[in-house]
């Protein structure tokens, strides 16, 4: 294994910069990590973290700086020359075949002991023997295809343990996990460390960046903007570096008065993308002047929800009523006619036209209606003024209204959708995921027009896999797991624990409620 | 990068012409000359054109809603059919009715054709690939039945010589001749409004937004309320709108004034139903960039048959030449796509959240969409 000791600097970045066409994506940045540590890169989306590890992970070159292993100066040039330097990377999406075994995947691309031969005796044993060492509980003949996204996550490290890396950079691990999932990750980087390795952890979730890191390196616009250590520095300082200015991280909430029930769904039934089952037996209610939120962890049932809700997937059984009408496998356009928004949870694939410019996205549901429309052509005009008011009331960062809207940030984009979403006035908002991927200015943003359209009285299903997020907006929280409700706890006696364990599908003994 | 191609293709088909003995430089200048010297060859090319540009302003609106029409070939022969079946029917109409009545007529054939394939495509899941080419097969198919049967000129049946045409259409659905005394007459206009037309409909009306928006993104276009299944058949009926059309141009604007058919798999068409998907190509999808890239490849197809008459080359290379031309100008759009590609990675990405600080670099982006 490694037999580097504690405290000696195993990678030192000095100087990088790297600019891309018009884009100074790293400018001079310093940062090194020592072995037995964890090193925090944060910053939010363009802050230039992932350029900074794409240069060390050889996917990039960087223009100018120095890149220095054990105080040696390296040349990186290909992933491959990074693995053979010892530095692992976790990508955010996994890099793993589906249709071959833990075993097959951890010795792909790794010489086999009898040459031409495949040999995976030798890789099984070792398998088991990192995963005893490691917590790594994973059966190294199971297919990739029936793990759990946890386990997948197990067998990413696993190879990267099998290949022993000294330095194992983290891209969002736990984007993916469970609360308790996370405290597993975390036992795990922890005993990596102590075995004399140094972690890259990048992300943007500020509670996980102060549980984990020994130092944190906060980066934004290209620069290093602060450097600190979880003990000196609190949640609020480190979004203060991330941003720039002072942030507030939870939502004011204002009062509101709940009415009669807008959305009712009763018993429903939605099958999902392979076949199965994806929404079982669903109850909810979402009145109006109140925020519902959907916690649990992505992948279980909650996209086909919010599908089945729009009309985007067809309800196996049971109904779903909209203002008192029944709307149950109804076309999209016809539940958007009884005042529906939907904020998808795929912003690029299912929210805007990237191609399209920002005026025809702004306008793409109500391309039909008058003023746009009249007498089947375009009025540009009508366009054009339309655009304007929504780009400044919802505050779109753009050039002009005819950018194409793909060279947008994800958070203008997002900010895009919700101008367009809420420009009628909606008496039902569905919000997926609506801050997913969004710098924090942007999410802070959206948030306080949340609050602002739950106090003009909109019914809002919030869908969220940010637990701060569902806690701060929602009035209630369900708790979605393998496509079932599990709980729905009020506001005020959801915790942190409480929603965890329904979020990984323990039911709570029957007295709340 | 477009003239690039044609360039690289001039220069295999100068070492082709070489191989076989023939002087490039001759051969070449003959091409050109038969292409564009003069008023005669001018409008030579220019009616060689008029078919391509049709079914090319067509093809562009099947493409920007994400479809690809291969069948070209028999919704130009289904229009033809529709348009010679009413003009036989009623030879009598004034020419002022008859005439647009056959535009109509041959409108309606190429949508009917055309729609099917969309039909399959958005309610059976039938690939529009495969199911276009099995309709031009059953067009052609369908056009030789016809002729050698029961649209057979009775004068060719008389006189026991059963050549499969029709007899001579009505002069009053003749498509009158352009002033200036060249073989140029009134489809060339057609093709040019329709292609102006083509365009207005995919980027000034309610009607092209939805169908844009279901090429780029049906996901999109569904959670916006569109109906992406419908659009397929609109486009795929105005795509084939095009090519009747470009049907009617070839049966009444040809010197016979007949639908005629060679028989074989070319009948009448000239491959016009798959030279005008070039034209298209050629014409970066966009009906109006498509009217001066047709006229080019008509020309390049003009002069290619006064080259061969010229150095006396087998007609097998002009074919092949036009081939290198297709492949070429494909592989260059091809090339364009990858380049554009790579270049918005290395923008995109994370980057693209501080690339709105430069508003330069987003506007330029924004001139060269649409």
């Amino acid at each position: 294994m490694t037999d580097t000791t504690n405290g000696e600097v195993l990678l030192e970045l000095d100087g990088i910069t790297k600019q891309f066409p018009g884009v100074l994506a790293n400018d001079r940045v310093d940062f090194d990590v020592k072995s037995g540590e964890v090193h925090t890169l944060l910053g939010e989306n363009g802050a230039g973290k992932s350029t900074l590890m794409k240069i060390l992970y050889g996917l990039y070159n960087a223009d100018e700086g120095e890149i220095r292993l054990r105080g040696n100066p390296v040349t990186i040039s290909s992933p491959s020359d990074a693995i053979e330097q010892g530095i692992g990377m976790i990508h955010q999406h996994f890099m793993l075949v589906p249709t071959l075994t833990v075993a097959e995947n951890v010795a792909l691309g790794l010489p086999s002991s009898k040459r031409m031969l495949m040999d995976l005796t030798p890789v099984r044993q070792r398998i088991r023997e990192l995963s005893d060492t490691y917590g790594l509980a994973v059966d190294p003949d199971s297919y990739i295809w029936q793990l759990a996204v946890g386990e997948r996550q197990r067998v990413e490290i696993l190879k990267a343990i099998y290949r022993d890396v000294s330095l194992l950079i983290l891209d969002e691990p736990t984007s993916v996990l469970t609360p308790a999932e996370v405290d597993d990750l975390f036992e795990t980087l922890r005993q990596m460390t102590r075995g004399g390795r140094g972690l890259v952890f990048i992300s943007h979730k500020l509670h996980e960046v102060m549980a984990l890191s020994d130092r944190i390196t906060v980066l934004r616009l290209g620069r290093v903007t602060g450097r600190t250590t979880p003990a000196e520095t609190s949640r609020e300082d480190l979004a203060h570096m991330m941003v720039g200015r002072q942030v507030k991280l939870a939502p004011t909430r204002t009062d509101s008065t709940v009415g009669e029930a807008r959305l009712t769904v009763r018993g429903l039934n939605v099958i999902g993308d392979r076949g199965t089952p994806a929404v079982t037996d669903l109850d909810i209610e979402v009145r109006s002047g109140e925020v519902v939120g959907i916690a649990g962890v992505s992948g279980n049932g909650q996209r086909e929800l919010a599908e089945a809700l729009s009309g985007l997937r067809p309800v196996a059984s049971g109904e779903v009523i909209i203002n008192g009408t029944d709307t149950t496998n109804r076309s999209p356009k016809e539940i958007r006619r009884l005042s529906v928004s939907y904020i998808p949870e795929e912003r690029m694939r299912d929210g805007t036209v990237a191609e399209f410019s920002v005026a025809e996205n702004l306008i793409l549901t109500d391309h039909d209606l008058p003023p746009i429309s009249r007498r089947g052509f375009l009025d540009f005009n009508q366009i054009k003024q339309v655009g304007s008011a929504l780009v400044k009331r919802f505050t779109v960062k753009t050039p002009t209204l005819e950018t194409p809207t793909s060279s947008l940030s994800g958070g203008n984009i997002q900010k895009l959708i919700i101008a367009r979403e809420l420009s009628g006035d909606p008496e039902l908002l569905i919000a997926a995921q609506p801050t997913r991927g969004v710098d924090i200015g942007a999410a802070e943003y959206i948030h306080s027009v949340l609050m602002g359209q739950r106090a003009q009285g909109t019914a809002i299903l919030l869908i969220s896999e940010d637990l701060d997020e569902v806690m701060g907006l929602a009035d209630r929280i369900a708790v979605m797991f393998e496509g079932r409700i599990m709980g729905v706890l009020d506001r005020a006696e959801a915790t942190i624990s409480r929603l965890g364990l329904l979020m990984a599908g323990v039911e709570e003994p029957n007295d709340s409620e | 990068m477009l003239i690039g191609a044609v360039l690289a293709a001039g220069l295999i088909g100068a070492v082709m012409l070489l191989v076989l003995g023939a002087n490039p430089l001759t051969g070449y200048a003959a091409l050109i000359d038969g292409a564009f010297g003069g008023t005669k060859n001018l409008a030579n090319s220019a009616l060689k054109a008029m078919p391509l540009l049709l079914v090319g302003a067509g093809i562009t609106v099947a493409f920007r809603t994400g479809v690809i029409n291969i069948g070209g070939e028999g919704q130009i022969i289904a229009g033809a059919i529709l348009s010679t079946l009413l003009v036989l029917a009623l030879p009598d109409v004034p020419r002022l009715i008859l005439l647009p009545s056959a535009f109509l007529f041959g409108a309606i054939g190429g949508a009917i054709w055309g729609g099917m394939a969309g039909a399959l495509k958005s309610y059976a899941g039938v690939n529009e690939i495969l199911s276009t080419i099995m309709l031009n097969i059953i067009a052609v198919q369908i056009l030789n039945l016809l002729l050698r049967g029961p649209l057979m000129d009775p004068g060719e049946i008389e006189r026991g010589s059963r050549i499969p045409h029709t007899e001579r259409l009505s002069g009053n659905a003749d498509l009158p001749i352009l002033p200036g005394g060249t073989r140029l007459h009134f489809g060339v206009i057609v093709a040019v409004v329709m292609a102006v037309v083509c365009y207005v409909l995919l980027f000034r009306t309610t009607q092209g937004l939805r169908l844009r928006a279901s090429g780029h993104n049906p996901f999109a276009s569904l959670y916006a309320g569109m109906s992406v299944k419908r659009n397929v058949v609109l486009a795929f009926m105005y795509s084939g709108a095009m090519c009747g059309l470009a049907g009617v141009t070839l049966v009444f604007g040809s010197e016979g004034h007949r639908l005629a058919t060679d028989g074989g798999a070319t009948t009448f068409t000239g491959a016009a139903g798959f030279n005008g998907i070039v034209a298209a190509l050629f014409g970066g999808l966009h009906p109006l960039w498509t009217i001066p890239a047709s006229f080019l490849f008509g020309a390049l197809l003009v002069g290619a048959n006064a080259m061969q008459r010229e150095v006396q080359v087998p007609a097998a290379l002009i074919l092949g030449l036009n081939g290198l031309v297709v492949v070429f100008v494909v592989a260059s759009l091809q090339t364009r796509v990858r380049l554009a590609q790579i270049a918005s990675r290395l923008r995109g990405e994370e980057q693209a959240d501080l690339s709105l600080s430069d508003e330069a670099s987003s506007a330029e982006a924004g001139a060269d969409t649409s």
